[in-house]
């Protein structure tokens, strides 16, 4: 643990994992009903795992046990309202309104009637987390899904009422109608009474995204009234009674173990709790300022181990690359050799990214109280059944004893899949006996949190002379494999993810590797084509086969008027794109340089982005334009300096993110294709931004940058 | 005990017994349970704990609640009135503007701040006058125009 090689795992492949079903759900069936209220209750089960139990409509579960790969449920109440179940997380993205939206356009009833309860483990069936842009392709159909089951369990219900055949009714604004009598029931009367409940059939015919009504139309955000009256509750905003407020003493650097320790003058403070444990030491107290007075009298010595810094940061990456490579983190096709070989052009270049912090505004908390030995915490995580393990295993409890919930959180961009702050409220809690709660700094959540990985991307290409490409060879060290295949057609290839020893904490971030393999692809895409002199647009049509991909570049184009020229010293146009988690995604940028200061402003970007058929345009226009906003900072002046396992620049006053004076004019041209199903959103869209910057440079500039982040001091870096 | 202090936020009058010197914001959200103004750097950067003091936007944070005695304080709270939500909460509602929230109550402030001072900003000013408010989740566009929206609106009410 004490080693930071160890510690400091990198994690580039977390989207890999695959939500196994691992773990069981204890809730019986009749504490469900319990919980609930009577009604109507569908259990959606993972699509690809048989259903364990199945069952005609009308039979239901009785006395048996509920099925254990249940990923979403909902539940009709004899007032007729629905809520739907579900694991995921509302950070912004808006999920909580899309799933709703799902609901209710498969039940046919309002909007307004549907409720969502996310992200409570003992609530919700477990899920693997909300991350990988995974909520809308998986979430959304299974609730889809378990809704159409439960409108059939209803015109079920209610031609058993009429004694007349299912087949003829119809549903529409939570109501059955018989077409024939025009009598009809509501959802509420005929769920009256009822305790059904039903797993989902295998085969269940969904509306087709043609015929949507609810969904596919924009709609206001769930309780949004609540977030600008100040009403919502974040997790630090929770107020438990008897409450203490947490801190915790951090090490003066990564990996220092604890030396030497003298806490005798905090322990003798009144109403102040002081634990150690381990190397960790931390304090609660009735306030915040009192728990801190305490942490500031403890005499702690810490041995320091030395470390790298943000200065030789790539070439540590690639001196610490680990020799083995398996066959997952490589692929090759064809020769590289040969296709060189045959080429008329060839490049060889080097692209790097820093390590950049997520930075979400709510910043890392926990609440955690302990009742009877059992453990309850709310926290903001994307991962809040990650985080019920990882309490239940380091306070050796069984899971079953550990509630974790999370209220809608103020942001995470993948950075809030750990439950750091959970661990240090329930070691303070469990001491103190009372509910804490802990609240990261900004240094804190700048420091020891964890970090987008930086990374070194090495590619050697050639093309023929009319800009055919003939050969690709791609090294990616350490910052991961996602998108880290091009989507051009090369015939000869070899790609390769090399793992090396990190040396910061690092995780997912927004896209992960994607925006660093989509940089130094796109960069690279647009040096070959200038090298061959031909229009970096027409270049990438030209080695594209994907229809989809090629939309979205041509939909870009337009709406940005690509073939348009010039007309100001120091403006310069680009473009990028790429597909990753079943999005795609194009960006053009138009940079202004001022060639005196070198200061560079990005004027203009026009995104185009297809995600299948669009469930909340609203909604998603959001999602766009706000990742865009977002990939600026990472594109142009987001960066981690560290050294010797300091971080030195852990405040926002020396970390710059985006701000009004740099949002540019921007325009999210949005492809719906209702004959695709529906891919998240959430990451793909940032992720042609710094390439499309970058290559608008060099069209302003004819200077290429080849790192991430690219203009913290404006084109010259000599000024900073 | 230290000695009392005397805030007024909302229209409403309250004695605290802290240090003079302990942020407004801590006050605010710890002492008197408005938890609507957020936490989000402690250094005045991010605006998230934004409030008006004497009708001016200032950063909860910087202020030490003994100059805040006696000045009249709002808070995000402090907006709707029976059951109205100001206008540009109201806009802010409209146009969807924002994602996580976790910074609206502070652009919120900012911009009726804003708007006492200048009621009818070109976008150039609005952005300007939120410079000292992130949004991480890349919203800015949409808080323009729903400052725009709430200055029409107010405009069109003749306040």
């Amino acid at each position: 643990m004490n080693d930071p090689s160890v510690r400091f795992v990198p994690e580039p492949e977390r989207y890999e994992f695959t939500a196994a079903p691992m773990h069981h759900f204890e809730l019986a069936r009749r504490d469900f009903f319990k919980f609930l209220g009577a009604g109507i209750a569908v259990f959606a089960v993972a699509k690809d795992t048989p259903a364990t139990q199945e069952t005609a409509p009308t039979q239901g579960f009785h006395q048996q046990e509920l099925p254990k790969d249940i990923t979403a449920w909902l539940h009709i109440g004899e007032d007729g309202n629905v809520t739907a179940f579900t694991g995921k997380v509302e950070i912004g993205q808006n999920i909580r309104t899309s799933l709703a939206q799902t609901v209710a356009d498969e039940l046919h009833l309002p909007f307004e009637s549907v409720t969502m309860v996310t992200a409570d483990t003992a609530l919700t069936p477990f899920d693997f987390g909300t991350v990988g842009s995974r909520s809308m392709p998986t979430m959304s159909p299974q609730l889809r899904r378990a809704a159409a089951a439960a409108r059939d369990l209803l015109v079920g219900a209610a031609a058993k009422e009429w004694n007349v055949a299912a087949e003829g009714l119809t549903t529409a604004d939570g109501k059955v109608t018989d077409p024939a009598t025009g009598r009809s029931l509501r959802y509420a009367e005929l769920a009256r009474g009822k305790t059904l409940a039903q797993n989902l059939p295998e085969e269940d015919p969904v509306t087709p995204p043609d015929q949507w009504t609810i969904a596919g139309k924009s709609v206001p955000k769930k309780d949004a009234r609540a977030f600008v009256t100040g009403k919502h509750q974040y997790t630090p905003d929770l107020r438990r009674p008897g409450q203490l407020y947490g801190k915790v003493l951090r090490p003066p650097s990564f990996g220092a173990t604890l030396a030497s320790y003298d806490a005798k003058a905090a322990m003798e403070m009144s109403g102040v709790i002081v634990v150690r444990d381990g190397d960790f030491i931390g304090a609660a107290a009735s306030n915040e300022r009192d728990a801190s007075k305490a942490l500031k009298t403890i005499h702690a010595e810490w041995k320091e181990v030395p470390q790298t810094s943000s200065k030789e940061l790539f070439s540590y990456l690639k001196k610490n690359a680990t020799a083995k490579s398996d066959d997952r983190s490589r692929r090759t096709k064809g020769s590289v050799a040969d296709g060189l070989a045959a080429a008329a052009h060839r490049l060889d270049a080097t692209y790097t990214v820093a390590f950049i912090a997520h930075a979400p505004l709510e910043p890392r908390a926990a609440v955690a109280e302990w009742s009877d030995g059992k453990l309850t915490v709310w926290t903001g995580s994307q991962r809040p059944f990650a985080v019920r393990d990882e309490l239940a295993s380091v306070f050796h409890v069984p899971e079953s004893d550990v509630r974790v919930i999370v209220p809608d959180t103020g942001s995470a961009y993948g950075g809030k899949h750990t439950g750091d702050a959970a661990l240090e409220a329930a070691r303070l809690a469990r001491a103190a006996g009372r509910p804490v709660q802990v609240v990261w700094t900004r240094e804190e959540e700048f420091t020891w949190a964890y970090f987008r990985p930086a990374g070194v991307m090495e590619i050697k290409s050639g093309i023929t002379a009319d800009g055919s490409l003939t050969a690709w060879e791609f090294h990616n060290y350490n910052s991961g494999m996602s998108a880290i295949d091009t989507p051009y057609v090369v015939p000869n290839q070899h790609i390769q993810f090399h793992s090396t020893q990190c040396p910061l904490r690092s995780g997912s971030y927004r896209g992960l590797a994607a925006t660093a393999n989509f940089f130094a692809r796109e960069s690279h895409m647009d040096e070959l084509a200038h090298a061959a002199q031909i229009d970096p647009l027409e270049f990438r049509l030209k080695n594209l086969s994907d229809s989809r991909l090629r939309a979205v570049f041509e939909a870009a184009a337009k709406s940005f008027d690509w073939s348009s020229k010039k007309t100001q010293e120091g403006q310069g146009f680009g473009i990028a794109g790429g597909t990753e988690k079943g999005g795609y995604v194009a960006t053009c940028a138009e940079v202004s340089v001022d060639h005196a200061s070198g200061a560079v402003r990005v004027v203009r970007l026009t995104t185009a982005f297809e995600c299948g058929a669009i469930v909340n345009p609203d909604g998603l226009l959001n999602q766009v334009i706000g990742a865009n906003i977002q990939g600026l900072g990472g594109a142009l002046f987001e960066f981690i300096e560290f050294e010797n396992g300091r971080i030195t620049n852990p405040r926002f006053s020396r970390y710059r993110v985006p701000r009004f004076r740099d949002v540019p004019e921007i325009e999210a041209v949005l492809l719906d294709r209702k004959d695709l199903p529906s891919a998240g959103a959430g990451e793909t869209p940032i992720m042609a931004v710094a390439p499309a910057t970058g290559n608008a440079i060099f069209h302003a500039t004819g200077t290429r940058l080849r790192g991430l982040p690219m203009v913290p001091n404006g084109m010259n870096p000599a000024r900073s | 005990m230290a000695k009392p202090i005397e805030l007024e936020v909302n229209g409403n009058r309250h004695t605290v017994h802290c240090d003079p010197e302990t942020p407004l914001l801590t006050v605010l959200r710890d002492e008197l349970g408005l938890i609507g103004t957020k936490y989000g750097c402690g250094e005045g950067q991010c605006g998230a704990c934004t409030v008006l003091l004497s009708g001016a936007p200032r950063r909860s944070c910087q202020i030490p609640v003994g100059a805040a005695a006696a000045k009249p304080i709002t808070t995000i709270e402090g907006l709707e009135k029976n059951g109205h939500l100001h206008p540009v909460q109201q806009a802010f509602l409209d146009s969807g503007a924002f994602q996580c929230a976790y910074c609206t109550s502070g652009m919120i402030l900012s911009s009726v701040g804003l708007l006492r001072t200048n009621p009818n900003p070109t976008s150039a000013e609005i952005m300007q006058s939120l410079e000292g408010n992130i949004c991480r989740c890349g919203t800015h566009p949409r808080i323009v125009e729903a400052v725009h929206q709430a200055a029409k609106s107010m405009l069109e009410r003749g306040r």
